[in-house]
């Protein structure tokens, strides 16, 4: 089913298990930003993981996701279903020209470009009129879905962002295993060797860009429409590298890893935020022992472990 | 009867005042083995760098089939039907064999843009993948992960998937590089197998290679072409002993 392999359909079932069980158990708004986080993280994943680039600007997609759709919501009153793919597409048309100027590079200056087009996003953003700047776009109502669901219901809510993360993390897995991701392995392991083979390499990285940010776009969309805030944090570049830090704390390629990763960032942002600048040190200091003792990751060592592919 | 497949007149790369290679003009005919040899930095891989388009030459052009190629993207002279393998074994590490040969075989099915398709679409490249690998002395290694494989393996692979794409003209560079005797010759036989309907340049070191092999050879020094002709006349041109072979005896 959808390509998976038999541990990995056992995996997802586990999740999906505790999708739905989880919401009765923790507070649900917690839950959402792990799941928005997680759709994020899964998104990076597709282009650091399996076409193989670091991208050091995608808050700008997450964060200009949630602009729109924050402003479409509270300025034009649109559905909740249109004001999410709103976002989505924001972060699609966003990526194609921020991907078109860097994608003609890889390694370092890839990262580089992504993070200087990534800081002219923020900026743009910090003066543009309709992000409201520093105070950003408040009070943004969550209103109906499909014009009857009332989503001011937390319960209600969760559902809509659960049936947003699977679609989004089902459709990365699809993308991973098609022909298009197998072109897309092939320019990760050896990218002269896949033009030599007649691929335009550069075609399928923009491609493989735009899905990324587009599904980064529906994610921060997701995500103001749960907090009905969408804020200047959420384009800052120190977003683009927690992210980097999630997908790398879960395991990088590897399917569940940025939602493992997730999970546990969140958390620690959540439950030590009362020792206030202690997060970021202690997250660096996970960050550190990560990169020295565990570099495959929580998921990538559970997989080794197990010799399974997860 | 013999024409010229591949042609090149004047081509010429600098890197910054250095010439890498100066105004090679080189004639590969159709349906032969043509090979490229020469000391260290005589400009060999820059030569098929520059053929593949891989480089932009200085000066100079290249001709594919009578058609001007110069300048054209490298996954279009691929396209045309002029395939390379690289000097460090070019293979996907990460991949199975099977699915090293059906990237080269998916070409056939033109762009792979359709990330909504299942990977069970490509399954019909199966058979024919499992075919090449039988033919370069690969059965039943198509679920091996090809790190896992050993370094002449790993060439056979190379050439597998390279002919997957079932070029007209293949450009070999140091197929037998870093081998063990017994796999260089295991390369040979595959490259006279293969040579059926296709034209082979290849850059060698292994003369012993070029001897049993090549129909003819270009000995290349400083960037430059030096000699010409048939392994019998190139080994006693005594400008290619002093350049080349000499450097034996010293």
């Amino acid at each position: 089913m959808f390509g998976f392999s038999r541990p990995q359909l056992i995996a997802f079932l586990a999740m999906l298990a505790l999708i739905i069980v989880c919401p009765f158990v923790v507070y649900p708004v917690f839950l959402m930003r792990v799941l928005c986080m997680a759709l994020f993280a899964c998104a990076f994943n597709l282009m650091i993981g399996y076409v193989g680039l670091l991208s050091f600007g995608h808050a700008a997609f997450f964060g200009m996701g949630g602009y729109v759709t924050a402003w479409t919501m509270k300025v034009w009153h649109l559905d909740a279903s249109i004001a999410i793919l709103l976002g989505g597409v924001t972060g699609g048309v966003l990526g194609l020209c921020l991907g078109y100027l860097a994608i003609r590079r890889s390694g370092i200056y890839f990262a580089m470009i992504t993070l200087a087009l990534a800081q002219m996003v923020y900026f743009f953003c910090l003066e543009a009129p309709f992000t409201g700047g520093e105070d950003g776009i408040q009070q943004v109502p969550r209103g109906h879905l499909f014009g009857f669901i009332d989503l001011s219901n937390d319960m209600t809510m969760y559902a809509l962002v659960a049936c947003v993360f699977l679609g989004g993390f089902l459709l990365i897995h699809r993308i991973i295993h098609s022909p298009f991701g197998q072109v897309l392995k092939g320019i990760r392991e050896n990218e002269p060797r896949t033009t030599s083979l007649g691929y335009r390499t550069d075609d399928y990285k923009l491609i493989a860009f735009m899905l990324s940010t587009s599904l980064t776009g529906i994610a921060g969309g997701t995500k103001a429409l749960v907090f009905g805030i969408a804020t200047l944090t959420d384009v800052n570049s120190s977003t683009s590298g927690e992210i980097v830090l999630t997908t790398l704390l879960g395991g990088l390629g590897t399917v569940f890893g940025p939602v493992m990763g997730s999970v546990v960032m969140v958390s620690m942002e959540n439950y030590l935020a009362q020792f206030g600048a202690w997060v970021t040190v202690t997250q660096g200091v996970i960050f550190m022992f990560c990169v020295l003792a565990f570099r495959r990751g929580i998921i990538g060592e559970i997989g080794n472990f197990l010799k399974l592919k997860l | 009867m013999t024409d010229t497949i591949l042609e090149t007149a004047g081509l010429t790369r600098e890197f910054s005042g250095f010439v890498a290679v100066d105004g090679v003009s080189l004639r590969v005919e159709t349906g032969t083995i043509h090979a490229l040899i020469g000391p260290n930095g005589a400009g060999k891989t820059t030569c098929f760098n520059l053929l593949t388009n891989f480089l932009t030459p200085t000066r100079g052009t290249i001709k594919f089939k009578g058609e001007d190629i110069t300048g054209m993207k490298p996954a279009m002279v691929a396209r045309r039907g002029l395939v390379r393998s690289f000097q460090i074994s070019a293979v996907f590490p990460h991949l199975t064999a099977l699915e090293n040969v059906r990237l080269a075989l998916q070409r056939a099915r033109g762009a792979s843009f359709d990330f909504w398709r299942p990977e069970t679409a490509l399954n019909v490249y199966n058979d024919r993948a499992l075919e090449l690998l039988h033919d370069v002395g690969l059965p039943d290694l198509g679920n091996a992960v090809v790190a896992d494989l050993p370094y002449g393996q790993k060439r056979a692979l190379e050439i597998a998937t390279t002919l997957a794409l079932d070029p007209e003209m293949m450009l070999l560079d140091e197929p037998t590089a870093g081998m063990a005797h017994g796999d260089v010759d295991t390369i040979v036989q595959l490259i006279k197998r293969i040579r059926k309907g296709r034209t082979i340049l290849m850059v060698e070191h292994n003369l012993s290679v070029v001897e049993g092999l090549c129909d003819t050879i270009t000995v290349l020094t400083r960037g430059r072409i030096l000699a010409e002709g048939d392994y019998a006349t190139v080994s006693k041109n005594p400008e290619v002993i002093a350049a080349y072979l000499g450097s034996s005896d010293a």
